[in-house]
């Protein structure tokens, strides 16, 4: 049962099994989830190109296989998931850099 | 630049696979043991899928093709010149469009344009008053100086046009058909718009399919129609009707790139877990004559690329003994690759069904 390393591609095949220990959450959990992922204001492809975005930026492998694939079914190519990613890396290291400004003026508030 | 093949032909490659009766195997699970799906007809009421009418006569003109796409069921490439359908099963066709009221004729290949008889034939099922489809690789259009002119050659004969691009970007689309199958393809486009393809208030049809370019099912239909407009018109300028989904069928060279990739289990159980019932009713074998090179008849072009031949006598599985009653009272013949057509949305020639 137990296995010798993390992230199995095939546990994501039993994310539906959650349920099995706590059935209405899961149950809400995933009618919301599908809820969420229907056009609306926003077309299914670039629903799925967020959600493949935010998976590098959570960094879960699960995530990124499954909108991956999602979005080469609803229609993106690669341009547009790289620049998917690139915009998820951009925001990464802008909010990295941006705590730059607490560190200068902490800086210039010690320094002469 | 003109096209550059990544791929070749299974038969020029002698792979196992250019046997049919090997590809059933592994479609049945006899090659590999973990490799079994539920039987498809279990899964239709009484086991059994009926016709309803003939509407469309589907004529497979042949092998012969400029193109040696990856995901080609018909295995189809430049190699494949023995297989192309002769004058005299033309002949028997039109014999049979001329006694019967099937409305549609619906001619597809390998590249149909390569056929020596292939304007004829055109011409002639359209004396006779039928609808003409052409499905169109487009390339074929730009491929030598001979074919320029088959855009006026197809609006003059008002033909409906069925091409596949699968996608709007080059990459994706040049790494199922070949390299500089996207340019060539929208150079087509560009002329077929310029005799009036797809212009407003034309009567001239064009219509593009779409199929995914890997171990994937297709999105929705509209969806993907609504995007491949924008982006078509945006980058290129160029106008079509409608688009097309279809699923990849688990048979030929795609069934070669599923194995190859080891994909094949995954998608075959992708395809059953998205059974779809009500995608049954609209099956294209329901209301198709396929008919190919060599004149024997089938319940659709998959089935003609297996070998699978319509439940019939002997001498009434060849058109010059097609017998319209006992057609429309066969059962149609169902394998595992069956599957493909019932995935989500369901999928035939004229895209999803249900
Ligand atoms: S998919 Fe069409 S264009 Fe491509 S090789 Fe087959 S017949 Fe030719
Ligand atoms: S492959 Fe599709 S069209 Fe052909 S017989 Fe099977 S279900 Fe019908």
């Amino acid at each position: 049962m137990s296995k010798k390393h993390y992230f199995d591609p095939e546990d994501l095949k039993k994310f539906g099994n959650i349920g099995e220990w706590q059935k209405p959450m899961a149950d809400k959990f995933f009618s919301w989830y599908g809820e969420v992922f229907k056009e609306g204001a926003l077309t299914e492809r670039e629903k799925a190109l967020i959600a493949l975005a935010v998976a590098h930026t959570v960094q879960c492998p699960y995530c990124i296989d499954a909108y991956a694939s999602g979005c080469l079914e609803k229609g993106a190519d690669e341009e547009q998931m790289m620049e998917a990613v690139q915009v998820a890396a951009a925001i990464r290291a802008g909010s990295t850099l941006v705590y730059s400004t607490q560190m200068m003026n902490h800086v210039k508030n010690m320094s002469l | 630049m003109g096209v550059h093949q990544r791929s070749k032909s299974l038969a020029s490659r002698h792979s196992a696979l250019s046997d049919t009766f090997f590809q059933l195997n592994v479609l049945n699970g006899a090659e590999q043991h973990d490799d079994r799906f539920p039987v498809f007809a279990d899964k239709l009421p009484e086991g059994r899928l009926l016709p309803t009418r003939v509407d469309i006569f589907q004529v497979n003109v042949g092998k012969l093709c400029n193109q040696t796409c990856a995901h080609c069921h018909v295995d189809a490439g430049p190699d494949r010149k023995a297989e192309n359908m002769s004058r005299e099963t033309f002949e028997q066709c039109l014999e049979v469009l001329a006694a019967t009221d099937i409305h549609t004729v619906d001619i597809t290949g390998g590249a149909p344009e390569m056929n020596p008889h292939f304007r004829w034939f055109v011409e002639e099922c359209r004396r006779l008053g039928k609808h003409v489809m052409n499905r169109c690789n487009l390339t074929i259009i730009v491929a030598n100086p001979k074919y320029h002119d088959l855009p006026a050659f197809f609006a003059k004969n008002n033909v409906e046009i069925v091409s596949s691009l699968p996608h709007y970007s080059a990459l994706r689309t040049d790494s199922q058909r070949g390299d500089g199958v996207f340019d060539d393809s929208i150079k087509a486009l560009r002329l077929l718009n310029e005799v009036g393809y797809a212009q407003e208030n034309s009567p001239l049809k064009l219509n593009l399919v779409y199929n995914p370019s890997g171990a994937f099912l297709p999105g929705n239909q509209e969806a993907l129609e609504a995007e491949f407009k924008r982006q078509l018109l945006r980058k290129h300028g160029v106008l079509f009707n409608n688009l097309y989904a279809i699923t990849n069928m688990p048979i030929s060279r795609f069934l070669d790139y599923l194995l190859e990739s080891d994909n094949y289990h995954d998608y075959m159980q992708s395809l059953v877990d998205a059974f779809n019932p009500a995608a049954v009713q609209g099956l294209m074998c329901r209301n198709t004559l396929s008919v190919s090179w060599d004149g024997y008849l089938y319940d659709c072009d998959f089935n003609q690329m297996l070998d699978l031949k319509i439940e019939a006598p002997r001498e009434q599985q060849h058109i010059s003994g097609f017998n319209q009653l006992a057609f429309q009272q066969r059962q149609i013949v169902l394998n595992q690759h069956c599957y493909g057509c019932t995935a989500g949305a369901g999928s035939s020639c004229g895209g999803q069904v249900s």
